[in-house]
């Protein structure tokens, strides 16, 4: 099968959304299909032979952030190019409705349309005000893949519509096998994410630290992400700062070495995760999770039989159940095997099989994609006159 | 009589103004009568060419929408038949027991053969059927472990996850052909043409427990 990914974040940037391409494409790639992803990249940046750069993208402030997006007439003839190059069987766009290069392939595409909403963005004014453009460019699509039960109910909401839940893949298989590292072993509590992002929950985790050394005076904690070190622990108590460890941006390798190494792995997450990519990996490593109770969360962690959960931005929850767990050995372990049984639907197999069985749906009946000519004025005279 | 005379359609025989009447000033002789007129023509045809294309443009939409449910329905219909097939094909092999297998070839002939208004009705006592036999994890492992099993289970897990993945498009589409179906300005210029109304196909879906067991293996 011929199949065009297009990906509406720069790719040289770091991001969930990106990962998650370079991986799908990897795994179909690797089952013998002929996939073409079309992101945008600087010139320089070296890209992967199967990406096609859309030129680079602007940094523009878009919904309270600043985004860096590709738009304009440029954008736009690369999109139809790539379409027209591709003859692709099936076209699957990234979050489609990111004023980016997805609703660009969307206006300019026609045929089997795969459409993955990953984030659950609350509605904005700007998505209400650009509905009547979005629409017409969305109702093209003819399969809709959520991530997460969670996204779909936001996308069912805000633009109305059903969609399949297909959870975000991992390589289960890389964190199982990753080599713990002795140093940080031995009553350790890790947390992977942006230091300086209170929306990943690490000032929660600061909070209920405190009580955790009050009740278990050796653990250490494990800080994996960029950030301000030295912001981050001004609220603990001086003689506790060393109990703290920051690691700063750690390799793939290290990330899954420092999973397989801790014996809990906490996400005091406080919103705005539509998924929790990285609780799969913590699983998958056979940690056992403690995590906050997030819609996304609880749907991954299998209402709390894979991992434990605490209620949200309660340090002193936090704090009880991590030690409940520290103090356990037989707890942790159980949770671990639980947790590590639970990611085979995660894994590559299983979701790209599922990703496959969608892109075979659409396609069976249908022709290939093209490019769209009907906005054409010629094509519309003809439409006119009949 | 000054009144009565519309700006665009009589400038031709408009009378020579009377110099004795007070608002003589505001309608000139000949020409700038004339001009107002033609202006007017032309905002009127440039209209007519955007409600035009505006309606061509949303029958052009239709078009492309109806084509999307024409092609979900048949995927939905191919899946359909696929499931039905293969649980007729499990219910002839004699490897479920005498009792399991009448049912399931019962409810996938009634499926294979239903007319289009009782398919639903046809379609769901499958599911129910497949539900039924299929509740334990033993029945799936005696199937498993004839020969030809391990794939007709798997011919069979892929139709019942299928099915409704393919439901679930078909059904999007219909309510998104509904959505500019209802719009005023596609029913009072009839854009949608003599094409029915989009019905939305509604059935139990459900697979199986032991079939859609994702932990599995």
């Amino acid at each position: 099968m011929r199949i065009g990914i297009v990906c509406p974040y720069s790719w040289d940037v770091p991001g969930g959304v990106q990962f998650h391409i370079r991986d799908l494409a990897e795994h179909l790639i690797r089952l013998g299909h002929e996939v073409s992803v079309l992101a945008p990249a600087d010139d320089e940046t070296p890209l992967p032979p199967f990406v096609v750069s859309a030129g680079r993208a602007v940094p523009v402030p878009y919904n309270g952030s600043v985004a860096r997006l590709n738009f304009g007439f440029l954008s736009a003839a690369r999109v139809r190019r790539w379409l027209h190059e591709g003859d692709f069987d099936v076209i699957h766009i990234h979050e489609p409705a990111t004023p980016s290069l997805g609703l660009l392939s969307c206006w300019a595409a026609q045929g089997p349309i795969v459409a993955t909403f990953h984030t659950s963005n609350p509605r904005s004014r700007a998505m209400i005000a650009a509905y009547p453009i979005l629409q017409p460019a969305l109702e093209k699509i003819s399969a809709r893949i959520a991530v997460s039960e969670y996204a779909r109910r936001t996308l069912v909401e805000h633009l109305g519509g059903d969609a399949v839940v297909i959870p975000n893949g991992v390589d289960v298989g890389f964190f199982a096998s990753a080599e713990p590292r002795p140093e940080w072993q031995g009553g350790t509590i890790g947390f992977i994410g942006r230091i300086d992002e209170p929306r990943k929950g690490l000032p929660v985790l600061m909070r209920a630290l405190p009580g955790i050394l009050a009740e278990r005076p050796g653990t250490r904690l494990l800080v994996a992400g960029r950030g301000d070190e030295e912001e981050a622990v001004a609220g603990l108590p001086p003689e506790m700062r060393g109990n703290v460890e920051f690691l700063g941006m750690v390799s793939d390798e290290d990330k899954a070495r420092l999973l397989r190494s801790v014996d809990v792995y906490v996400a005091p997450n406080t919103g705005g995760e539509s998924f929790g990519i990285i609780l799969v990996e913590a699983m998958s490593a056979g940690a056992p999770v403690l995590a906050s109770d997030l819609d996304a969360f609880a749907q991954v962690l299998d209402q709390g039989a894979a991992g434990e959960l605490f209620a949200n931005e309660d340090a002193d929850a936090l704090a009880a159940a991590a030690v409940r767990l520290l103090g356990d050995p037989a707890r942790r372990a159980e949770l671990g095997e639980r947790g590590r049984r639970h990611v085979r639907r995660f894994d590559w197999a299983t979701v790209g099989a599922d990703i496959l069985a969608v892109y075979e749906t659409v396609t069976a009946g249908a022709a290939s994609v093209a490019a769209d000519e009907r906005t054409g004025l010629r094509a519309r005279l003809g439409l006119a006159r009949d | 009589m000054e009144t009565d005379r519309s700006p665009g359609g009589s400038s031709a025989r408009a009378s020579p103004p009377c110099p004795l009447h007070p608002r003589v000033e505001r309608a000139p002789p000949g020409g700038p009568v004339l001009w107002p007129g033609v202006t007017t023509l032309i905002w009127i045809a440039v209209a007519l060419v955007l409600v035009g294309v505006y309606l061509s443009w949303t029958a052009g939409r239709l078009d492309r929408l109806h084509s999307r449910i024409d092609a979900a329905r048949a995927a939905l219909d191919a899946q359909l038949l696929r499931r039905a097939s293969v649980a007729q094909e499990l219910g002839t092999a004699g490897v479920l027991d005498p009792a399991a297998s009448i049912v399931l070839y019962q409810a996938a002939h009634a499926a294979r053969q239903a007319e289009e208004e009782q398919r639903e009705v046809a379609e769901s006592e499958l599911s129910q059927a497949l539900r039924a036999v299929f509740t334990e994890g033993p029945q799936v492992e005696a199937v498993r472990e004839a020969p030809g099993g391990e794939e007709s289970l798997e011919e069979l897990a892929q139709a019942v996850r299928r099915v409704p993945m393919a439901r679930r498009f078909h059904n999007d589409a219909v309510r998104a052909a509904r959505a500019v179906r209802r719009h005023r300005v596609v029913r009072w210029f009839r854009l949608a043409g003599h094409a029915p109304f989009p019905l939305a196909f509604e059935m139990d879906d459900e697979p199986p427990v032991a079939l859609a067991d994702r932990t599995g293996h």
